[in-house]
């Protein structure tokens, strides 16, 4: 795994987007790195964190994005090179920070690279981060290839430290998250000590004098990307439609290109500094056709942008056609990929194309209607979250009074699915089902009679929860919260965070007791194991019906795919066929058709329910469920 | 041996939690030592919990591709779960495609449910071939267990893979890849794993 490390420069490895912005970082002798996790950025500082002994360099899980952002800051303005990664949400929690930085600057490089997840494929929303540089006039580069990603990061220190200005580098799911050829550059050695030079403060106060120097920074910005190698032209001198692309749709729109067989008619200029944009390159390219079609992730931000310089200049450019997202030639949601790329180029050249015979395709798509099942998104077998949202279920029907529950973000968002039994009714931001407790826990007051709970995971509670627990208490909130604390923060790759006592680079690091921080806020607290129902609703019951203020349950019990790597399996469980009374039964199958654990299977042939053994992770907890008592589980 | 076009497309697609994420990287790492331009588009994040995964496999001697291959381009299809397998040829299929196919399904939450029913077998094995070129079927979850633990299917996909010589990579290629990707510890299984997978698809042969 190590390969991220070797000094051998010349050689290429297979790199993940990720891996190549963290050894970018590495050769331009970064020193201190942070974040908090948050796919599609998380491999950038998990990657380092395995390296960080070896190469001397600090890298920390910090607990949210505008603490890692002020770590990486730091060590920027004390001289060193700094590097902090996040996803699209993480910088609106950074971005309180990030645009009073702005106008500060920063001395040593500063990098921030923000991952976009268009789709919200694994994330609660779609977001497009770029508008975050504009807001704060700070430069944006924009890799398109693993290649680039890895030079671009080191050019972006170089940048910063020109500029004195933190730099942006805006990734997407399928640069980060796709893995190619990388050559290796050199690795630097550098020893340099920092310092801070007390009598050259850094403070944004008073703001107007250093807005006036922003804007200057700025100004020369505009001049750097004018030159820069990121941006690149390629096909006929004049042709008969032009494509400004960046990121993930240079490759597309190359092969779209060649597929349709019309690299002597259709142009593609792909930007790599978004912001500012070169001007000059954009105006000369604007010349060169009448037609103009803009294709990338998210918001029409190329778009718009280009538009802008278009309309400064457009007495001397004459009459255009654009085409993009505005025009609805470019989906404007979702994702960027070669089929939608193919059809905006298509449809606007008029060209004839068929990916495969047409009888073939009309044949899979039919074959595909008629035979393929839909794959929900669930909780992995023996996820001790599906036991506590039956936990939730139960306790909710016995209590009467159509409680509410109010969540955020985690593999525990799967509440609102299925696999949660639908429990969970708000889904937004990391720790606002705690905040929206604070507000729902006061609506009694106005006559609301429903019990609140809000759910919130381990790593989310240090992340965003502690201050909404605060103001709980402060303001006497009335509602339970449950800390789903599967000790990990397992959606992301299972990162270590405060309370697991392991620091990024592994090293052992004091545990911040979650029952210590919540009594220290003045709730009553209680820790059940959600693998035993019936105690966990017996005392969610209790809690729901206290009604005196903020009450906390946590729920503890390790992820499952994390207890998979070290321990052996708690049970062995098999169904009692002579005890299963399968579809006479009167459960109905509870245990397949409501609990839904991907451990058990419905053996139609027997018409009762078999533990499928590839899939089940032993955790007993379908025997506790089982009111024929059929399912057995035996200690292993 | 060399690839048999340029790009040469695979797909390898299954469920969260089978391991295609690992399986493409470990096949893109055996073919990046010899030199190929190597793309690999994967599918993270809510995808590990139960839901469709593909990696896209893109080999080249000379171009970087994009990371997801157009529809109805794909070449070789790995697929470790039979409606997987038919949901990628749906897209991206075309009649040269070549199969391999492990025949053990996952059911979805909703089939465990009883909302939706999982098809016959036979009936997706059959749709499989109409639309393939050739199809290469094993049981490699079966096998996996056999060796002691079901995640090593992916592995015995692999061993297979190299028996049916549609791309040049060789046993030794994988042991050296394994050694620097894991724990020395699990060298043996994985080995073992990759052989046995060998194996079965030349007894079909």
């Amino acid at each position: 795994m190590k390969s991220i490390i070797q000094n051998i420069p010349g050689k290429t490895v297979l790199l993940m987007g990720n891996e190549a912005i963290a050894r970018g970082a590495l050769e331009a002798g970064v020193k201190v790195c942070a974040a908090y996790p948050g796919n599609p950025s998380s491999e950038i500082i998990g990657t380092l964190a395995q390296v960080a002994d070896e190469m001397g360099l600090h890298v920390e899980w910090s607990v949210n994005e505008k603490v890692a952002l002020e770590v990486a800051a730091a060590a920027s303005f004390a001289g060193l090179r700094g590097l902090c990664a996040m996803k699209q949400n993480g910088l609106n929690v950074a971005s309180d920070f990030l645009l009073n930085l702005n106008l500060t600057g920063c001395r040593g490089g500063l990098v921030l690279v923000v991952a976009d997840d268009p789709a919200g494929v694994s994330s609660s929303n779609e977001e497009d981060s770029r508008i975050f540089a504009k807001l704060g006039d700070l430069p944006l580069l924009e890799p398109a290839h693993f290649q680039e990603a890895k030079e671009m990061t080191t050019f972006a220190f170089e940048i910063s430290e020109q500029l004195g200005l933190p730099v942006l580098i805006r990734s997407v799911t399928r640069v980060s998250h796709a893995r190619g050829n990388v050559c290796l550059d050199e690795l630097p050695q550098s020893s340099h000590r920092p310092g801070f030079e007390t009598n050259r403060p850094l403070t944004a106060f008073p703001a107007l004098p250093h807005h006036k120097i922003l804007h200057e920074k700025f100004n020369r910005a505009k001049q750097i990307v004018e030159a820069s190698p990121f941006n690149i032209y390629r096909g006929p001198e004049k042709p008969e439609l032009m494509v400004f692309t960046c990121g993930s749709g240079w490759m597309y729109s190359l092969e779209a290109v060649i597929s349709l067989n019309a690299q002597d008619r259709v142009g593609i200029l792909k930007l790599g500094t978004t912001w500012p944009l070169p001007e000059n390159l954009v105006t000369q390219h604007l010349r060169q056709a009448d037609r103009i079609l803009f294709l990338e992730e998210v918001d029409p931000f190329l778009e718009n942008n280009v538009k802008e310089i278009y309309a400064q200049n457009c007495l001397t450019l004459g009459l255009k056609a654009f085409f993009g997202k505005t025009s609805g030639h470019v989906p404007d949601i979702g994702e960027l990929h070669p089929e939608n790329v193919l059809r905006a180029i298509q449809s606007i050249m008029n060209i004839s194309y068929e990916p495969r015979p047409s009888d073939y395709a009309a044949r899979a798509r039919e074959a595909a209607a008629e035979l393929i099942p839909d794959r929900a998104l669930g909780f992995c077998a023996g996820c001790p979250h599906r036991s506590t949202y039956w936990a939730i279920k139960v306790a909710l029907a016995l209590d009467g009074r159509d409680g509410i529950v109010l969540g955020d973000i985690g593999c525990y968002s799967l509440g609102i699915g299925p696999s949660g039994f639908g429990q969970m009714k708000t889904l937004h931001a990391m720790g606002s089902g705690t905040g929206l407790a604070c507000g729902f826990g006061q609506l009694n007051h106005f006559g609301l009679n429903q019990p609140v709970i809000a759910v919130c995971g381990d790593s989310t509670f240090y992340h965003a929860a502690m201050p909404a627990l605060a103001n709980a208490h402060y303001n006497g909130a009335n509602f339970l919260l449950l800390l789903l604390d599967n000790s990990a923060t397992a959606m992301t790759g299972f990162q270590p965070h405060p309370g697991t006592g392991e620091t990024a680079t592994g090293k052992e690091a004091p545990v911040i007791d979650l029952k210590a921080i919540c009594e220290v806020f003045g709730a009553r607290v209680e820790v059940v194991d959600p693998f035993d129902v019936e105690a966990t609703v017996k005392t969610l019951l209790n809690l729901l019906q206290d009604e005196k203020g903020v009450r906390v349950l946590i729920l503890k019990r390790e992820c499952a795919l994390l207890s998979a790597k070290h321990q052996r399996r708690l049970f062995r469980v098999e169904v009692d066929q002579k005890r299963c009374l399968g579809e006479t039964c009167g459960c109905n199958r509870l245990c397949t058709r409501l609990f839904k654990c991907p451990g058990l299977m419905w053996d139609k042939s027997a018409g009762k329910a078999r533990i499928d053994e590839a899939i089940c992770t032993g955790c007993g907890v379908c025997a506790e469920i089982c009111p024929a008592s059929a399912i057995r589980k035996e200690k292993i | 041996m060399f690839i048999p076009k340029d790009p040469f497309n695979v797909i390898v697609g299954g469920v969260g939690g089978q391991g295609n994420v690992l399986a493409s990287q470990i096949l893109g790492e055996m073919l990046i030592i010899q030199g190929y331009v190597i793309t690999i588009g994967e599918t993270y994040g809510a995808s590990q919990r139960g839901g469709a995964v593909m990696s896209h496999l893109r080999i080249s001697a000379k171009d970087q591709f994009s990371p997801l291959i157009p529809e109805g381009k794909c070449d070789l299809l790995v697929a470790l779960e039979p409606v997987e397998g038919l949901r990628i040829l749906a897209h991206y299929g075309n009649p040269g495609v070549i199969t391999l196919l492990n025949l053990r399904p996952i059911h979805p939450i909703d089939v465990i449910s009883g909302d939706i029913v999982y098809p016959e077998l036979s009936q997706v094995i059959a749709k499989i071939k109409e639309l393939s070129r050739q199809v290469w079927a094993l049981n490699a979850t079966e096998v996996a267990l056999e060796i002691g633990d079901p995640i090593f299917s992916n592995i015995v996909m692999l061993g297979a893979l190299n028996a049916i010589e549609v791309l040049p990579i060789h046993r030794r290629g994988f042991e050296s890849v394994i050694v620097d990707l894991f724990p020395s510890r699990t060298l043996n299984e994985n080995l073992m794993a990759f052989d046995k997978g060998r194996e079965v698809v030349q007894k079909i042969h």
